[in-house]
């Protein structure tokens, strides 16, 4: 047994609002850079939807995570390494831009300096690639907002398998939820394994993957990789970059930036002890619908004396220990099993988890004549099918949706007997195999959602790994050469891109602004500050 | 003239090779990539660039074992210059034609695709047709060398350039009085070494052979 530690997430979409805060509080943070417009670390998508990029659930076409072969043995579904290698030239798994969606902005400026005329000005899109106007948007990365395509679309969502999508897209029985993504940190990651260059690594203390930006070639593999298509490739700089988690907050105890700005409070961060020894064991289980479980197997209790002693022995801090006992992340998980993986079938053990949304009972006229198991309305007339959740939560497997949900409406009818009735019914609480302390514990942890109770996260140890007096006055988080610049000189010897901030090609004024106010251009190229990974010198990252 | 082109310039190119290249390695690795566009277009990017690619690969190795293998192991293993001199245009003219195939298709891409256009730096232009005309040149001597099929002028290249490699004097000697589509390939060939540092042709170091040795999944300590 090796144990190691991850920081862990759970979103629970029931409360989830699609407000999007989370997605745009990381951009403006991490990817508002030429090169990385079109990248979300964190979007938030409708569900039934194809997603962004476009039909990324849907792996026969992508090829990304991980295949198991016919002797067991699993390998990264585009290819072992020399099929990667002999891909290398040209990548036909990787989506092109179009997948994603062509970054735009508007002319802003022809708002305020149009002249008079008969007609109000208009502020006609232009491509953040080209410079060149364009005549229509035909994409963007929230396109399918609250359905907001044609069900010809939608049908196509991957998690309509063995489903009868048609009768989906009759009005009446019309369902959507939210579904914010960002990187999985996955415990066995696909990115990681289809990296030529190795640049691309997991962090040992806190699970976090990272690309090391100056080891990093281009070789794109990794975008294919990924399954859930979060490494985007910068077309810029031609490095990969993706989610951080945040990891310079985390190692202050701060919640990521996605995270804290949830005005739904959907969000929870806290550690997990797994087994190292047994990842790839479980990822290669034989059948997909056991992913699941076999993940949770490698899940170590923290409460567990013999548990605790190994991972003082495997270097594990005292105060990484106390985080996971008192984490969220493994009461949502493992006690309450409220909490599942997206897409387990993947292989790739994701550690951003899901807690299902509940959904009205089915129609007005069916809720009459409501079925009802127990006190309980019948799981099978919600909205949302419990077969659709189960494709995306548990690889299809439908007892552990149903069991998360129905935990969740215990939890809700407890509560209103208990606080509304004074009634409490300990019966229904049997029946979901909870008892009165546990649901009192989800109540205040899932329903109240403290601030100190969503996020249980130890601080790093930097003094163990280096000494800090030395990195006094450094320069932080840079690209390359440490705290100096590149080039002073137009002609910049080694080819560094000199408008990283500021300027397209076009010589406009290319900043992704959120806030869709108008800049003054930059000609500063400090860049500083910027993506995932760090430079080498001073950097004290990796 | 002579002199310095082909005795005193292949030392400046290729120290500019590989000193540049330590020291951008060194000092500036977040510019150390491949530099691939393909997201921004894949079309014609996978058959031209996979076309180049295999095509001047074999180039590159037959350039390197043709010139730099001593002269001793050919006589030794019973190979005639007439019959490696056949070989040479055969397999270089083969790769050669694939390598130019690429080689259009991609420069085609690059000055007509708006997007591509737009993110190509000037180098990432110059560096095509540079590669262009040297692979011209370079397939313009195979008809140069139909003339002498016996191998005494390839010899002449063999001999000037393991006279170079060893530090030793006089080689610019042996090409004195070869055609000067041959003079002009060399040159332009030493050109590119010397602007090599400051190109994409950096990624060409960073080949990830080890890649195939490798486990899965790496695991880094924050400071390691």
């Amino acid at each position: 047994m090796k144990i190691r530690a991850q920081i862990g997430m759970v979103l629970n979409l029931d409360k989830c609002i699609g407000c999007h805060t989370c997605s745009v509080t990381c951009k403006n943070v991490w990817t508002s850079r030429e090169g990385m417009e079109y990248a979300w670390f964190n979007n938030v998508e409708t569900k039934p939807g194809i997603g962004f990029p476009k039909d990324w659930e849907n792996q026969d076409k992508w090829n990304g995570g991980w295949h198991r072969g016919a002797n067991g043995k699993i390998r990264p579904k585009q290819g072992g390494r020399w099929r990667i290698l002999a891909k290398i030239f040209g990548n036909p798994d990787m989506p092109e831009i179009d997948d994603y969606y062509e970054p735009f902005t508007f002319d802003y400026d022809h708002l305020q300096k149009s002249r008079e005329s008969k007609a109000q000005p208009t502020a006609r899109p232009r491509s953040l690639i080209t410079g060149e106007r364009m005549d229509k948007i035909k994409w963007g990365p929230n396109w399918e907002e609250i359905l907001g395509t044609e069900f010809e679309h939608r049908r196509k969502d991957y998690n309509f398998k063995e489903m009868e999508e048609e009768i989906y897209g009759e009005f009446e029985n019309t369902f959507m939820m939210y579904l914010p993504r960002l990187c999985e940190h996955c415990l066995n990651p696909a990115c990681v394994a289809s990296c030529p260059s190795g640049s691309i690594y997991k962090r040992e203390e806190d699970g976090v993957v990272l690309v090391d930006q100056d080891k990093c070639r281009g070789w794109r593999m990794c975008v294919s990789g990924c399954p859930y298509k979060k490494i985007y490739y910068n077309w810029k700089s031609g490095k990969a970059e993706k989610c951080t988690l945040c990891y310079p907050r985390l190692e202050n105890g701060e919640p990521t930036v996605c995270s804290e700005t949830c005005v739904g409070r959907i969000r929870y961060l806290g550690v997990m002890l797994y087994d190292a020894d047994r990842i790839e064991e479980a990822a290669s289980t034989a059948n997909e619908e056991d992913l699941y479980e076999a993940q949770c197997d490698i899940f170590l209790n923290p409460h567990d004396p013999e548990v605790i002693a190994q991972a003082r022995k495997d270097g594990i801090a005292e105060n990484w220990i106390i985080g996971a006992q008192e984490s969220p992340i493994y009461k949502m998980a493992m006690e309450w099993k409220v909490a599942l993986p997206l897409h387990p079938e993947y292989r790739t053990l994701p550690m951003v988890w899901y807690i299902p949304p509940l959904s009205p009972i089915q129609s007005a006229v069916e809720a009459g004549k409501l079925k009802t198991d127990g006190i309980m309305p019948d799981i099978d007339s919600l909205r949302i099918p419990v077969k659709y959740l189960a494709n995306l939560l548990t690889a299809g497997k439908e007892e552990p949706v149903v069991r998360a949900l129905k935990r969740m409406m215990a939890m809700r009818h407890f509560m209103r007997a208990s606080l509304i009735e004074g009634k409490p019914d300990i019966k229904i609480l049997d029946e979901v195999g909870l008892t009165e302390d546990l649901v009192k514990d989800m109540y205040k942890i899932m329903a109240l959602a403290n601030y100190e109770d969503r996020y249980v996260i130890p601080t790093g140890h930097r003094e163990e790994t280096i000494d800090a007096y030395g990195q006094s006055g450094a320069c932080g988080f840079s690209f390359g050469n440490g705290c100096s610049r590149h080039s002073n000189s137009d002609l910049d010897l080694f080819e560094n891109p000199k408008n990283w901030r500021g300027r397209s090609a076009s010589g406009k004024d290319n900043r992704i602004n959120t806030l869709f106010t108008q800049g003054k251009i930059s000609t500063s190229r400090d860049s500083s500050a910027t993506g995932g990974g760090c430079g080498s010198g001073s950097c004290s990252c990796n | 003239m002579n002199f310095f082109l082909f005795q005193i310039f292949p030392y400046i190119a290729i120290s500019v090779f590989i000193l540049g290249s330590i020291l951008r390695f060194d000092r500036d690795p977040y510019s150390w990539r491949s530099k691939s566009s393909q997201i921004l277009r894949k079309k014609q990017l996978i058959i031209g660039s996979v076309l180049f690619h295999l095509g001047i690969l074999v180039i590159i190795a037959g350039h390197l074992v043709g010139l730099l293998t001593p002269i001793a192991i050919f006589d030794a293993l019973g190979i005639s210059h007439g019959a490696k001199q056949i070989l040479a245009m055969t397999a270089g003219g083969i790769a050669g034609i694939f390598c130019l195939i690429g080689l259009v298709i991609l420069l085609h891409r690059r000055l007509s695709d708006p997007r591509i256009r737009a993110n190509s730096s000037f180098a990432d232009i110059a560096i095509l047709f540079l590669l262009l005309a040297q692979l011209l040149l370079g397939l313009l001597t195979i008809t140069v060398s139909m003339n002498h099929l016996d191998g005494h002028e390839m010899v002449k290249f063999m001999n000037w350039a393991q006279h170079i490699v060893t530090f030793r004097g006089g080689a610019d000697e042996f090409l004195t009085d070869v055609a000067i589509v041959f003079k002009l390939h060399i040159t332009l060939g030493l050109f590119i070494l010397f602007i090599w540092p400051f190109s994409r042709l950096v990624h060409v170091f960073s080949a990830p052979i080890g890649f195939v040795m490798r486990p899965y999944q790496i695991v880094r300590k924050r400071e390691s």
